[in-house]
């Protein structure tokens, strides 16, 4: 009842099985073989995709740049081994449509030798700016999914002054246990990241959140925080999705971020645990982010386990390595099963936004046998945006896209929450974002017919122009010819005026 | 390998939870109350809800075979027995046979499958029914049986009550009479005060549900159990059932301390004329109640304040059935103008303000 009159810090969200307990009780795997060959898609960020420089037959070390960041929201790539380039070109992206897209293709000559890499003694001595230099120097983006380029952000929080920075550790998408387990065992470094995030936006307070039912990683980071006052690791409730920034920002803080701002304009940003880790790591080390903890799980996992990967690494690999039964996978999803996408084979690349790839059996899925809306509510209930999926559903069904829009479909997350919980298994989320993407489709071709009757009123107009000078012109040149005629008349009467005139003078003379 | 998945976005995980899942759990904290007002009015309320229930599937069954659909899977979501059991409920307990058919065609075909099938109905099917025979059939419908439990001497056996489903009550005066409500507004028409008009009336013999009234509709204490552990499986929520109560409670409270001798007590209203069946049951279904937890209240008491008021001035003694249909043609409506906030937006949609400290 009181929920009713006080503003909730938590909206909406589902309890989803979590499933985390096939990989959380086991340390990460460090031990996966080198694969042959990598395939590095050149965009693993939002962003402008980066621009190779690098040859085809090129032999490249560890860690080395081969495509550079161009634009401002944008994010270099670097070798994630040694070898050889083999090719620049395009191959399947890993998406659903597995559509083609550039990737630098390495094949890994088996010594995994770095490059050299520049240490810094003390980071803190560095300016800030020098901070985001080296993060966006070292290709890191927003590894909890979102792959928005970590230095932008820093940038972003350093000119808002922010006054706290949020590290998310709730880790919420079910069968996912990577953060928990880099928590566990690598919370010193994250601890260190956390501190040079801060020292690169100039700021000092953070909150490490980290969902309740991961008590062992909250012991590891709080001891690891423990000489810093400032960092402050806390608990918060078990339940998906506590991870979506907006949500852990209003619980964290009290505060809503407006919808079409930047959560650093209210003084908040949020960063994943395992970018700082990778900030750590840039910074430290001198290492640029080749290499990422992936969880690998599901029901036709045999071996399922948090293994560290190279980027580039085909998912086949990866399956092989962990046993994956393909007879037994009914779905081959990257990501979470709540946000994931399902991928059509396993002959794609892991990028720097693979926190997890699993292998789903037939039982793990939801039914696809979809029944009548009986208007339940429950999908009203479990967004945490505050939308009404039901409506806009039907919306969607009826071509009514506009009203679908009218309703908040662009304020969607596609968290999943609706489809999870619908008791009719309506693919909800597949309705949203395939009207997201059509609105968009409809509104670029509004815009290309708008374009293409404004060249062609321009053309009409510049024609019309023409035409008209040309009829000036053609009635200049009449005029002008009337008026030659004229005074070649004038002329040739004078002129047999005066014969007339010297004839008549002759026949007086004869 | 794998082509073509559907769906490709997730969840691709989900709730264990299904339409007939829904309806059986329903049906299943029904079971108490119906098993009690069958056992409490005997043979003849068993055939009456026994006819219900095989018109509504026989309808359904003709209507989707209409439409050129597979029969089984629809008969099996459970969403026309459902209907047919409520609709059951609140008819008088030794009604013919053909107000059960008739109220089933009416429930399934006019309330639901004429919008659409599942989920597209504006009324409630039942109570859609229960008013359509309210009307064209104002005898039968208000011919309450006495009670008389299975077992009992005065039960009517197998072989009178198929007399009396199929061939109508010969002795009507002597195995029926007024239900509570009724028979205050009857008195009430002759000048006699309440006082004089409850003499006889026993709270507690109300409460279990030991009187004359609809066929399962009387044990507020089987109901109000069966409400109750919905709302513990998280089928129904409690706004549209805790609104509803307490707005019959309140308006009840109010007029009964003003005038006792012309309001009857809170009490007499929760215990009677199926107001717990309606609050838990009936405005709690999905398809024609609001959407949003805020709606429901205003639903819930919407439905709450009409069931008052009908009951207290209006001309029938009961009014959950209309209070209902008036309130679900409300419920549009109510979903257009109580939305929820949008993340980050404020009530009118437009975006918030930065507030930075």
């Amino acid at each position: 009842m009181l929920s009713f009159f006080t503003k909730p810090r938590i909206r909406g969200g589902v309890h989803a099985e979590g499933y985390k307990e096939l990989t959380s009780a086991d340390k990460i795997i460090s031990t996966f073989p080198l694969p042959k060959t990598l395939y590095i898609p050149l965009q693993q960020h939002v962003g402008k995709p980066a621009e190779p420089l690098i040859r085809v037959g090129d032999k490249v070390l560890k860690g080395q740049l081969l495509a550079y960041s161009q634009g401002l929201i944008s994010s270099p790539v670097h070798a994630p081994s040694s070898g050889i380039i083999l090719d620049v070109n395009e191959y399947p992206a890993p998406h659903p449509s597995a559509l083609p897209i550039r990737m630098i293709v390495l094949e890994t000559d088996g010594k995994d030798e770095w490059i050299k890499p520049p240490i810094v003694d003390d980071p803190f001595q560095l300016t800030p700016e020098d901070i985001s230099l080296r993060v966006g120097a070292a290709g890191i983006v927003g590894l909890g999914g979102a792959t928005f380029p970590t230095a932008v952000k820093l940038n972003m929080g350093r000119e808002n002054s922010i006054d706290t920075l949020i590290i998310n550790g709730a880790e919420c998408e079910p069968y996912l246990s990577c953060d928990d387990r880099l928590m566990q065992e690598r919370a010193d470094q994250i601890i260190d990241g956390v501190r040079l995030m801060l020292h690169g936006m100039e700021s000092d307070r953070a909150v490490v959140a980290i969902e309740d039912n991961k008590p062992q990683a909250f012991y590891a980071m709080q001891t690891a925080a423990r000489p810093y006052p400032l960092i402050k690791v806390i608990q918060i409730p078990t339940r998906y999705p506590m991870g979506w920034d907006r949500q852990l920002i209003r619980y964290v803080t009290g505060k809503e971020v407006p919808v079409g701002c930047r959560s650093s304009e209210i003084g908040v940003t949020i960063h994943n645990i395992s970018t700082a880790h990778a900030v750590h790591n840039a910074i430290r080390k001198g290492q640029p982010l080749v290499s990422r903890v992936v969880t690998v799980s599901g029901g036709a996992v045999r071996r399922p386990m948090n293994v560290e990967i190279p980027l580039g690494t085909l998912i086949s690999e990866v399956f092989a390595f962990c046993e994956v039964d393909l007879e037994q996978t009914a779905r081959i999803i990257m990501g979470g099963p709540m946000m994931g996408d399902a991928l059509p084979h396993t002959g794609l690349p892991t990028v720097k936004a693979t926190s997890g790839v699993l292998a789903l059996t037939e039982s793990e899925l939801k039914s696809t046998d979809v029944q009548p809306c009986i208007r339940c509510a429950s999908c009203v209930t479990v967004c945490p945006a505050g939308l009404r999926p039901l409506d806009m559903a039907n919306n969607i069904r009826m071509n009514q896209l506009d009203a679908a829009v009218d309703l908040g479909l662009k304020d969607c997350i596609s968290c999943g929450c609706c489809s999870y919980i619908c008791p009719s298994n309506i693919p909800l989320v597949q309705y949203f974002k395939y009207a997201s993407g059509e609105v968009v489709a409809r509104q670029q071709a509004q815009h290309k017919s708008e374009q293409t009757k404004r060249l062609m009123d321009d053309r009409n107009a510049r024609m019309e122009r023409i035409a008209r000078q040309q009829e000036e012109e053609e009635s200049i040149r009449i005029a002008a010819k009337v008026e030659r005629e004229r005074i070649k008349a004038e002329q040739a009467a004078a002129a047999a005026a005066a014969e007339a005139e010297a004839e008549a003078a002759q026949e007086t003379l004869v | 390998m794998m082509v073509n998945i559907k769906p490709k976005s997730g969840a691709h995980i989900g709730a264990k939870a299904s339409v007939s899942h829904i309806m059986w759990q329903v049906m299943l904290a029904l079971m108490p109350a119906t098993v009690f007002g069958l056992w409490l009015f005997g043979w003849p309320a068993i055939n009456l809800f026994i006819v219900t229930v095989l018109s509504a599937i026989f309808f359904e069954a003709v209507c989707i075979r209409l439409q050129g659909r597979a029969v089984k899977p629809v008969i099996m979501d459970g969403s026309a027995i459902l209907t047919a059991w409520l609709l059951a409920m609140t008819l008088p307990p030794w009604a013919p046979w053909w107000v059960g058919v008739v109220g089933s065609a009416l429930a399934i075909i006019l309330g639901k499958q004429v919008y659409g099938g599942l989920g597209q109905n504006l009324f409630n099917p039942a109570m859609l029914a229960r008013v359509a025979l309210l009307i064209s059939f104002p005898i039968e419908l208000t011919t309450w049986a006495n009670v008389s439990p299975l077992f009992f001497s005065n039960s009517p056996g197998l072989i009178e009550s198929w007399h009396i489903t199929f061939s109508g009550i010969d002795n009507l005066d002597a195995t029926t009479g007024a239900t509570i409500l009724g028979y205050i507004k009857t008195e009430f028409s002759q000048n006699h005060l309440l006082s004089e008009s409850l003499k006889e009336y026993s709270g507690l013999l109300n409460f279990i549900g030991w009187g004359r009234g609809s066929l399962s509709e009387t044990s507020v204490i089987l109901l109000g159990a069966g409400g109750v552990w919905l709302l513990r499986q998280g089928i129904i929520q409690w706004h549209i059932p805790a609104s509803l109560l307490l707005t019959v409670a309140i308006f009840a409270s109010i007029f009964h301390l003003i005038d006792d001798q012309h309001y009857v007590s809170p009490m007499l209203h929760l215990s009677s004329g199926g107001l717990i069946l309606t609050a838990f049951f009936i405005a709690t279904d999905y398809v024609t109640s609001p959407n949003t937890p805020t709606g429901q209240i205003v639903f819930g008491a919407g439905c709450g304040f009409l069931i008052f008021v009908i009951r207290t001035w209006g001309a029938y003694p009961e009014g959950a059935a209309f209070a209902v249909l008036l309130m679900n043609s409300a419920t549009p409506l109510i979903d257009y103008y109580i939305r929820p906030r949008i993340y980050g937006r404020d009530r009118q949609g437009k975006p918030l303000e930065i507030t930075k400290s």
